[in-house]
């Protein structure tokens, strides 16, 4: 059992952060890594990123958007509450380097699984550009703490109610016509963003890392649920990834297996809102 | 020479069973278990032979004559009490070991008639304690002060912690899963093994004193190298969990599961009482599943008692060469599932959604023995076939997983990624590490993993009180 020690809610009814009472995996976890929790005895088992460890106090942090049945039924679980189960970290850790200008591209939640990773590489002496997305003003999330840690932050909404009105890939665009110096690109959203931004770092040949979001199970290379097709090979994503070179993912393929149980999820969370009022 | 001529005259008792048209739609165990009165019969047929060769047959030495005496004899607790000297799970061993081929195969009896059946009497004496509420605890040996990490709670991590708990030691068991067992949990389906089997078997270890701590991936939030500072001696028995596909195009579209996935989410996340388990998983209207082993036979009759329509096995070779136990293969033909033999898919093809809608097959001759003394399928050419599928389940067995070897320095591995440990003592080339069961082996049976787990336990207790390695 592991507990929630405080509990903020970031955007309204939608994202979540909660503070997990977790020792041993914050002592371990590093950027990039993920755990697997399991709400309750009947739970499903779901994978969300640490977006941040405490090793002093023992704890981890982890931002949820409310998608489905279990962050739905994760949101209403309050400070001095349990999760049955949480276990990792999991995944390979970021390959965190000193490579000189990188940019650092999120989307939606994928802010949060961003968040650790640019800090690795602005700890690691990055020269670090940021640009985060939303649809519109209200879903932007860790704004200001991506600001702390980077060199230059931009921020687009879909509707232009805040920042520059547009995509993230338009900012990216511009930034890459602009600084020729560019090493390394870091894209986490949505998988029609990474692969969005990957066909565009492909046209200006500046290597790109993309974090998968496949659908899990165990999270140990077990079941083979996760697996994807990264340069024509079968890889999985739990143990093999999340990160892999977005220049080589087959991101279709990956939309489609992330559908594959839409009639299941739309039967749970229907039976969810019926009990939970 | 009365009695000789009464019991040669008691036929082999059959197990009463449930029927196909009813169990296909439960998932409730298929044999019943003997009765009390049936079970005595039974008992009757052993010979009581003074050097018992079926024993010889058991990789973990049950004193076979023993039990069946004391069944006959209508001491059915005793009789369990004997079969628990030597092992620790004897309901699970019971209902799942291959006895055709390992005690009964060596039973006296066997030789003109047909054998004891062993294995029924075994389960019989074991639900009787269970059932009963007559567990007994084993006398503990004084405390040593030593500590042993177990990892991974399948049969092999299990036996280990059984055996050494008894002689004094502290042990702890690091599972990676939420729920200890092993394949016993995630594998092995509910209708062939209850889960609340499993589960009293681990309260009976804990109740002995055994720790068990689940969602430890070793590896990951502790190396095998961190454990050796906190513990004495460290086991691993990590099974042999990486599924195999078949590499042919089509294999990641939706409705085309790794065995270990769709029993998986069966039976360790009890998906087939979604929505009251959160957990989804596609029921397939015409499903295949690739193989002909145990696991392909568990996958199928699981398929269908998700309300499948039709359920194939599709295997490229023939019916003789099928791995699978004879009694599951029966099973599963009585429940109406098809065997397509001499068959191999090339593809699988998809709608514009991404799901599974079609595998395409080649036909399969067979030519030379290869090297495990099959006959080696021999693709037929021209002759591709297609058929139509919404579910296939690949069971094509299961390989190394990488994770905790990858990270332990010092272990060696064979060419195929198995630990290198020694038969007979499962010590392995880095000092205080012990591995056993299918980590080793590849994968094979439970009771195999449970007599490596006992051979480890045996080495670990001898170094434990020499600190001789
Ligand atoms: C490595 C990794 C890290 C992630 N980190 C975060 C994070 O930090 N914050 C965050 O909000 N989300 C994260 N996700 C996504 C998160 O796991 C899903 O949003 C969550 O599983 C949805 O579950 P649900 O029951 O609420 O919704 P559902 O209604 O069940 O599903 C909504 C969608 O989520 C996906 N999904 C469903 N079940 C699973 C599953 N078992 N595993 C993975 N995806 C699933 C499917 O695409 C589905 O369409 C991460 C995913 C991965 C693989
Ligand atoms: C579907 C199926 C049906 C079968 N049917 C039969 C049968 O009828 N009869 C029979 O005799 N055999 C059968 N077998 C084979 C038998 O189950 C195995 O041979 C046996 O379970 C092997 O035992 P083990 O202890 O080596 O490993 P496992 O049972 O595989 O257990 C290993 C455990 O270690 C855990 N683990 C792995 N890595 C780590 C890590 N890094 N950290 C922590 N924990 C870890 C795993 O999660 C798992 O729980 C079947 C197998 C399957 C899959
Ligand atoms: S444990 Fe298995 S092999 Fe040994 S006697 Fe029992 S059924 Fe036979
Ligand atoms: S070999 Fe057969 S008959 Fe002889 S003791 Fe064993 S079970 Fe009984
Ligand atoms: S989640 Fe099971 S293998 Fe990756």
């Amino acid at each position: 059992m592991f507990k929630i020690l405080s509990k903020k809610t970031l955007v309204q009814g939608k994202v979540i952060l909660i503070r997990v009472d977790a020792p041993y995996i914050a002592k371990k976890a590093k950027p990039g890594q993920f755990i697997i929790l399991r709400v309750n005895e009947q739970g499903e088992r779901i994978p969300l990123t640490i977006a941040r460890a405490d090793t002093q106090s023992g704890t981890i942090d982890l931002i949820f958007q409310v998608v489905g049945k279990t962050t739905a039924l994760l949101s209403t679980k309050n400070p001095g509450e349990y999760i049955q189960d949480l276990v990792g970290p999991l995944g390979r850790p970021t390959h965190i380097e000193k490579v000189g200008k990188v940019i650092c591209v999120g989307g939606g939640t994928g802010v949060a699984v961003l968040y650790p990773i640019t800090r690795g590489y602005k700890e690691a002496g990055n020269y670090v550009i940021s640009i985060i997305g939303a649809r519109t003003k209200g879903l932007l999330i860790l704004e200001n703490e991506m600001k702390e840690i980077s060199d230059e932050l931009y921020v687009t909404t879909d509707d232009g109610s805040y920042g520059e009105k547009g995509f993230v890939t338009d900012v990216l665009r511009k930034t890459l016509d602009n600084k020729k110096d560019i090493g390394l690109v870091v894209a986490i959203g949505p998988v029609p963003m990474m692969k969005y931004v990957s066909l565009l770092t492909k046209e200006y040949g500046v290597p790109t890392v993309v974090s998968l979001n496949s659908i899990m199970v165990d999270g140990t290379g077990m079941c083979g649920a996760c697996r994807v097709t990264v340069g024509g090979k079968t890889k999985f994503t739990c143990v093999d990834g999340p990160e892999f070179d977005g220049h080589q993912v087959d991101f279709d393929e990956l939309e489609k297996r992330l559908s594959a149980y839409e009639q299941e999820e739309r039967l749970s969370m229907e039976k969810f809102n019926c009990t939970c009022g | 020479m009365e009695e000789k001529k009464k019991r040669e005259k008691i036929p082999r008792q059959k197990m009463p069973e449930q029927q196909p048209k009813d169990r296909i739609h439960n998932f409730n165990e298929v044999p019943l278990g003997y009765p009390p009165d049936v079970a005595k019969l039974e008992a009757e047929r052993c010979l009581q032979c003074k050097k018992p060769a079926c024993v010889e047959g058991c990789p973990v030495e049950i004193d076979i004559p023993a039990f069946i005496k004391l069944i006959k004899e209508g001491e059915f607790l005793s009789a369990a009490r004997k079969i628990k000297e030597k092992n620790a799970l004897p309901a699970v061993c019971g209902r799942v070991c291959p006895q055709e081929v390992q005690c009964e195969s060596k039973c006296v009896l066997a030789k003109k008639d047909e054998p004891v059946a062993i294995g029924r009497l075994e389960r019989f004496a074991a639900d009787w304690e269970r059932e009963n509420g007559e567990i007994s605890i084993p006398q503990i040996k004084e405390k040593t002060g030593k500590k042993v990490a177990v990892v991974g709670s399948g049969p092999a991590g299990l036996t280990v912690a059984a055996d050494l708990i008894v002689l004094g030691h502290e042990v702890t068991i690091f599972e990676a899963l939420h729920k200890p067992g092993g394949v016993l949990i995630y594998g092995i389906p509910e209708f062939r093994l209850p889960k609340k089997i499993v589960d009293a078997e681990i309260n009976y270890l804990k109740s002995l004193g055994v720790r068990i701590e689940v969602n430890w991936v070793i590896g990951r939030i502790k190396t095998v190298d961190e454990l050796l500072e906190e513990y004495d001696a460290v086991f691993l028995g990590l099974g042999a969990g990486l599924p195999l596909f078949l590499n042919i195009p089509g294999e990641n579209l939706c409705g085309v599961y790794s065995a270990n996935e769709y029993l998986t989410r069966a039976n360790l996340m009890k998906a087939y009482l979604f929505p009251e388990y959160d957990t989804p998983i596609s029921k397939g209207k015409r499903v295949a599943v690739i193989g002909a082993g145990n696991v392909a036979m568990d996958a199928a009759r699981t398929a269908l008692r998700l309300g499948a329509e039709e359920v194939h096995i599709v295997y490229r070779r023939g019916r003789e060469e099928m791995p699978a136990r004879k009694e599951e293969i029966h099973h599963a033909e009585e429940e109406g599932i098809i065997f397509d033999l001499l068959t191999n898919p090339v593809r699988f093809i998809g709608d514009e959604r991404g799901w599974v809608k079609e595998m395409e097959c080649i036909r399969m001759g067979l030519g030379e023995p290869d090297a495990s003394g099959r006959r080696r399928p021999v693709p037929v050419k021209g002759s591709e076939f297609k058929m139509p599928f919404d579910l296939i389940i690949v069971a094509l067995g299961t390989a190394a997983n990488p994770l905790l070897t990858q990270n332990t320095p010092g272990l060696a591995l064979n060419e195929r990624g198995y630990i290198i440990a020694d038969p007979e003592t499962g010590k392995t080339k880095k000092e205080r590490v012990w591995a056993g069961g299918d980590i080793v082996t590849g994968a094979a049976t439970v009771i195999l993993a449970m007599g490596a787990g006992r051979k480890a336990a045996i080495s670990i207790d001898e170094y434990l009180r020499t600190q001789k390695w």
